[in-house]
């Protein structure tokens, strides 16, 4: 599904990732976990493909196509989700519009023609209960005036509605309380089928505990320095990232 | 007596002057450049128009003589050459062309991307077109519709022939012909425009529109209009269309005048979009307009519009609010690109008791323009209650565009309510990643934001005009971002 190979990457000349690898296999969830810094969500926005970010060396595949060589639009089209850590609001336009435009791009890359009307709310109307998005938020404007568990919420909810086959969630737990995380992790567990690959980056092991990962990655200082199962979490979380840049240092 | 007597002899000799001067272009239909008195009479002879409306354009047109062009506006352009320019030619008779094909590429890309039919886009691009879908005859059904309801729309210069006593009664009325230098030279030489009255307690069942009259005669350097609405009666009133407008006048100088009578409401919208010159801000037109309209008790004038073209636009369209419990809205989404230039607002003058004003201005920037908000709300001490809301909102999508606000606010009663909100604001990179990231390309992703920021306007507008309206931001709008 995704293929990362010694990737490097900067911003405003700053380099940030130095020469990451990373394979996620269909099905497969992978966990990222690192210190502020570490370089993150410089990766998720770099596999999104905003601009400000500057690849200088590597290579990144996704699903056989060059993911390097597409621009945002067509990545997202392509089946990649990023949802966003601090999701954006766009004063004046409807969620359902916003979806709208998004799921018929989506489709017209397919070469299908736009969604009916009927069946467009059907799909609304199924993919908001999974996460719990009330009628309210869903006529309101794009995350304007929601709370941080609204707005993340609806990340999930547009995740579930262009059916991505690669999601980056990108500190989703973040400003979350205990039942907003309860419903997102529902929400992506129920999206888990075999053909569908999750990319989870957190800062705390919480989230972990409800999506349960296959691989957990250390990412410091821009690379992948250790890698391990779900239990690697929980070390983690016990003993903190200090350990790890030791070793790494040393 | 005496006096009587030096006018005639005066007017005698103008009247020579004007029958020899004149002799040989009085055959033509087209004016020689420069403006006098001489043109004017010519003018007026032209329509046949009463000695009262003469007597009225000379009198602006001495006033305007000793007026100088505003300098005030927040506007860099070179002042037009008023010598130069011809002040009639008779209604052209369009060229027509054979196909589609023979219109300019450019043009038509725009109007299929505006979603405007492959018939009107030949109407409106001067081809000729079946009888059956002419629009001449469609606009004769609805006249005759109209007729029955003792509605009167038709142009002004009709108007005049056939219902002199309520032109001579309200033009002028509300714009005076000392107004501004504008509003003067408009009224000492204004061609034609649209008249509407709706009489007592009607309600007009259709949208008027200036749309039908375009086809029959074109529009004019200088249109009037005058809008009166009579006591309980409603009236809403469409001006301009979506399509690229192009004309070989560079200045244009309108009147627009509305009378809203005791309890009627007038709605009045505009979608102005006129060649707005190249990206090197080569051409277009200059757009200096006065719209005015007094509000009688209990009655309500709403103006929205939507300017999108025009090199320079200079345009407060304004209400004063006479009567007791009367409101005033104005809405206004003001689009500007490349070298554009906009100065546009609105008045707001409470008069009456317990009047009540709406103003909620967007303004949107690109390229290297310059869009300034300017607005008055003036409370006078007689507007005892009175309320004012001002929203005025600047969008802009690029470094090197302007947005200005001059709001001014005048509160000569202490029991005012007076609210006044702005914000200025760059087009959000986050915003468009957002969309990107969802998969809307940045074309529509532009669209979908500046659609949703001028949402309270454009859902002023009716239906089947804030449609069109919609795409056409997005089209004026075509790579600024990106």
């Amino acid at each position: 599904m995704l293929k990362i190979n010694q990737l490097k990457a900067s911003v405003v000349g700053t380099p940030i990732l130095k020469g990451l690898d990373l394979h996620i296999r269909p099905g497969e969830v992978h966990a990222i976990m690192g210190p502020n810094g570490s370089g993150k969500s410089t990766l998720a926005s770099v596999l999104a493909g905003r601009e400000e970010y500057e690849v200088s060396e590597g290579s990144v595949d996704f699903d056989g196509h060059d993911l390097l060589d597409m621009d945002a639009t067509e990545r997202a089209r392509s089946g990649l989700f990023l949802a966003f850590q601090y999701p954006v609001e766009i004063p004046g336009v409807s969620n359902i519009n916003f979806m709208r435009a998004a799921l018929n791009g989506k489709r017209e890359h397919a070469g299908l023609d736009p969604i009916a009307a009927k069946d467009f709310l059907n799909l609304v109307k199924e993919k908001a209960s999974l996460v719990e998005l009330d009628g309210r938020l869903r006529d309101r404007s794009v995350n304007e005036g929601f709370s941080g568990g609204e707005k993340k919420r609806n990340e999930i909810f547009q995740m579930a509605m262009l059916e991505p086959k690669l999601a980056v969630l990108d500190e989703t737990d973040s400003g979350l309380d205990i039942d907003a995380l309860r419903i997102v992790a529902h929400g992506v567990n129920s999206m888990r089928s075999p053909e569908r690959s999750f990319l989870v980056i957190t800062h705390y092991q919480r989230l972990l505990d409800y999506i349960v990962p296959d691989f957990v990655h250390v990412l410091v200082d821009g690379k992948i320095v250790r890698t391990g199962g779900k239990e690697l979490a929980l070390e983690l979380e016990e003993r903190g990232y200090d350990w790890i840049k030791e070793g790494v240092v040393s | 007596m005496a006096y009587d007597g030096k006018d005639k002899v005066l007017e005698e000799v103008t009247a020579k002057a004007y029958e020899f001067g004149f002799t040989t272009d009085i055959e033509s239909d087209k004016a020689p450049p420069g403006l006098s008195e001489d043109i004017i009479r010519f003018i007026s002879d032209k329509k046949n128009e009463p000695e009262w409306l003469l007597k009225w354009r000379l009198d602006a047109f001495a006033v305007w003589q000793k007026m100088e062009e505003p300098e005030w506006p927040h506007l860099n352009y070179t002042q037009p050459d008023y010598q130069a320019i011809s002040y009639y030619s008779a209604p052209k008779q369009k060229k027509v062309l054979g196909s589609l094909d023979e219109v300019d590429p450019e043009l038509l890309r725009t109007m299929e991307k505006l979603g405007i039919s492959l018939e009107e886009q030949k109407r409106l691009s001067g081809v000729a077109v079946d009888f059956v879908m002419d629009s001449v005859s469609v606009a004769t059904s609805f006249k005759a519709k109209l007729g029955e309801l003792g509605i009167i729309f038709c142009s002004l210069s009709e108007a005049v022939q056939e219902h002199p006593e309520l032109v001579k009664k309200y033009l002028g009325s509300i714009v005076p012909t000392k107004d501004n230098f504008f509003a003067a030279l408009n009224s000492a030489v204004f061609t034609d425009g649209s008249f509407c009255y709706i009489p007592k307690g009607v309600r007009c069942p259709m949208e008027l529109s200036t749309y039908f009259r375009i086809n029959e005669s074109g529009t004019g350097q200088f249109e009037r209009t005058l809008v009166i609405a009579d006591k309980g009666s409603y009236v809403s009133y469409l001006e301009g269309c979506t399509a690229p407008q192009r004309d070989e006048n560079q200045l244009h100088a309108a009147v627009v005048e509305l009378i809203a009578l005791d309890e009627s409401e007038i709605k009045y919208s505009t979608v102005q979009n006129w060649y707005p010159g190249d990206a090197e801000g080569k051409g277009g037109i200059y757009n200096f307009v006065t719209k005015r309209g007094i509000c009688h008790e209990r009655s309500k004038i709403s103006w929205t519009q939507v300017e999108t073209g025009s090199a320079v636009t200079w345009k407060y369209p304004s209400c004063i609010l006479k009567g007791d419990h009367s409101i005033g809205e104005f809405y206004s989404v003001a689009v500007t690109n490349n070298c554009q230039q906009a100065d546009t607002g609105t008045k707001m003058i409470h008069l009456g008791r317990n009047t009540h004003s709406t103003i909620i201005s967007k303004g949107i920037s690109s390229g290297r323009s310059q869009n300034s908000y300017r607005g008055l709300v003036q409370i006078m001490p007689s507007a005892e209650n009175a309320r004012n809301f001002s929203q005025c909102d600047s969008l802009l999508m690029t470094d090197t565009s302007g947005a200005h606000t001059f709001p001014y606010i005048e509160v000569k009663n202490p029991s005012a309510k007076v609210e006044h909100e702005a914000t200025t604001s760059k087009i959000g990179e986050d915003q468009i990643f957002y969309c990107l990231q969802r998969g809307i390309d940045a074309e529509q992703a532009i669209s979908l934001i500046v659609n949703g920021y001028a949402k309270d306007v454009l859902n002023q507008l009716p239906m089947e005009f804030a449609v069109e309206a919609r795409k056409l931001l997005a089209i004026s709008l075509e790579g600024s971002v990106g």
